[in-house]
């Protein structure tokens, strides 16, 4: 760790997520922002930096969305950064603010994701359509559900894995959800209802899917000497990891993430941690879809490649299993507004390591944990690594 | 700090509230419109397509052929130094059955797309196309296919001058 600073994340603050929010982007991002710098006992004045994660513009319909955004995120007369790796754009805002803080250059560095899905419609579904190769994709009639469908089904078939073991997923962080304060979709829900569910794109169904959704969430991210000063119980950014795959996605296997497995031994290396699965006592891998949490477990380390479901079925990942995953309630129970949905995991590693989780908390004292996020042409991992 | 927040802002709106005006909205639409330059490589496969081949790049240093071909190896950083056509058969490497079209409508029929592992290309270099001439219940892993061309007078050089790949029937004995 020579010549870095070691990072450490003083407050967090969440909105709630919703289908449709009345607020703007900008009021979403000072709300999270506010809540932030207060739960750390800090002013804006406090922050020398601002990075701002936000996913595809076209959502918003605003081709500057950084700057659009900037003054509800305190950017105002400050050296600012929007950040963007599609849907890895939520774990990456905060690598982006580690790197600020950890090169010296900043004491301090407020770290802001925001997403307003709801304003394009019909739907916002359309507006991912132009995230596709223009001359090769695009004319067959691309929609996003297929490639996730093209990849779930891979992984299927690779390891001879069911539908019903992907289902308990939706249940568990569904049911998760419900405990948590700011979710769209937290439900007590059954396997047979995600199997029942209405066919999107074989074998993905309505209930495999996270919901499209508006909200905001921030962090508030100092250096060692300003949180030892500030508080008792700092958490740390001890491994970062990021790593982006061959656009050519059809020219992957699809059945396993490299480039998750890439960035996880990028933070694990930096985190000293050698036995992911012993050594991590809380993860919340990136579940847009539920089969995506089994993948991400996988290219995480966090057990063998096709071992995940096993371990789902088994209640190892529940809150009080051996190796809580997603006890926030993930992007299928809290909701899916993009880069926040990302940062809200980060946040919640946060509130799990300080005890601060309220009903979610797992129990045994957790002191490292670990949050992902996965983008792009199912190509991108960004992966950080908390400790207390 | 989550449990130590009694509040959390936010105000959820229902699609009625917009589509009746009971919150004051913006709309707008944009009236954009884009023409793609297909580039060198791709400009090549899109020629050989109005001619009915497909037609991959290689690269002498790590030996593989690719398809779509590109005018540089992303392993090796080189440019790639070769062109050889691919067979226009191929294996279903994964697929998908889809009620959705690409504006997230649903469809009464689905659309069935796969990504298919090109015959004489590397392995595991696939395309994504459609599947044709074949029912939802007999599309399956490993199926082999064939490429159903347009007539040759409509072709355009683009990648639907595939219509789609459709089952290659295992020949009675």
């Amino acid at each position: 760790m020579v010549g870095k600073k070691r990072v450490a994340i003083v407050g967090a603050g969440l909105t709630l997520f919703r289908r449709r929010m009345k607020e703007t982007g900008k009021e979403l991002s000072y709300e999270a922002s506010k809540m932030a710098l207060d739960a750390a006992g800090m002013e804006l004045g406090d922050m020398q930096s601002v990075v701002m994660g936000t996913a595809p513009d076209a959502f918003d319909g605003v081709h500057m969305k950084g700057e659009y955004l900037a003054d509800g995120a305190g950017a105002y007369r400050k050296p600012y950064t929007r950040v963007f790796v599609g849907g890895g754009t939520g774990v990456f805002a905060p690598l982006a603010g580690w790197w600020h803080v950890a090169s010296g250059q900043f004491d301090s560095c407020l770290v802001v994701a925001e997403e307003k899905m709801s304003s394009c419609y019909p739907h916002p579904q359309y507006a991912f359509t132009t995230i596709f190769d223009p001359i090769l994709e695009r004319p067959i009639g691309m929609n996003l559900i297929w490639i996730f469908a093209i990849e779930m089904h891979r992984y299927m078939h690779k390891h001879g894995i069911k539908k019903e073991d992907i289902a308990r997923v939706s249940v568990k962080n569904k049911g998760n959800a419900l405990d948590h304060p700011c979710s769209q979709l937290g439900a007590k829900i059954t396997v047979e209802d995600v199997l029942n569910s209405e066919i999107m794109a074989w074998p993905v169904q309505r209930l495999d899917v996270s919901p499209t959704s508006d909200g905001a969430a921030a962090l508030v991210l100092v250096s060692e000497d300003i949180a030892k000063e500030i508080t008792d119980n700092p958490v740390w950014i001890d491994g970062v990891g990021w790593c982006i795959d061959s656009t050519h996605w059809t020219n992957r296997d699809l059945y396993y993430p490299d480039y998750v497995e890439c960035a996880a031994r990028m933070a694990y290396k930096m985190a000293g941690v050698r036995n992911p699965p012993k050594e991590i006592d809380v993860a919340e891998p990136y579940d847009p879809f539920d089969y995506k949490e089994l993948h991400h477990m996988e290219g995480l380390l966090l057990c063998k490649k096709g071992e995940a479901p096993k371990l789902t079925a088994e209640g190892v990942t529940q809150r009080d299993g051996d190796l809580p995953i997603c006890p926030s309630g993930g992007l299928l129970g809290v909701g899916n507004p993009i880069a926040a949905a990302g940062l809200m995991k980060v946040c919640e590693i946060f509130w799990q390591l300080r005890g601060e989780a309220g009903k979610r908390q797992i129990p045994g004292d957790p002191r490292t944990g670990l949050a992902q996020a996965w983008g792009d042409l199912m190509q991108y991992g960004s992966v950080i690594v908390l400790r207390r | 700090m989550s449990e130590k927040i009694k509040h959390y802002q936010g105000e959820a709106l229902k699609s009625e509230d917009i589509k009746e005006g009971r919150v004051p909205t913006e709309k707008f639409r944009p009236k954009v419109k884009f023409a793609w330059s297909v580039g060198i490589a791709i400009g090549k496969f899109l020629e050989e397509l109005k001619k009915g081949k497909i037609i991959a790049s290689t690269c002498s240093e790590c030996g593989r052929i690719m398809v779509p071909p590109r005018i540089y190896c992303e392993n090796c950083f080189k440019p790639t130094d070769g062109w050889k056509y691919v067979k226009d058969t191929g294996t279903i490497n994964t697929y998908s059955i889809s009620y959705l079209a690409a504006d997230a409508s649903r469809l009464k029929e689905p659309i069935l797309v796969a990504i298919i592992d090109l015959d004489g290309a590397s392995e595991g270099m696939g395309i994504i196309h459609r599947l044709g001439e074949m029912d939802k219940n007999e599309v399956k892993f490993g199926m082999k296919v064939k490429a159903v061309w347009k007539p040759r007078e409509e072709r355009i050089g683009a990648i639907t001058d595939i219509k789609y790949f459709k089952p290659i029937k295992e020949e009675t004995p």
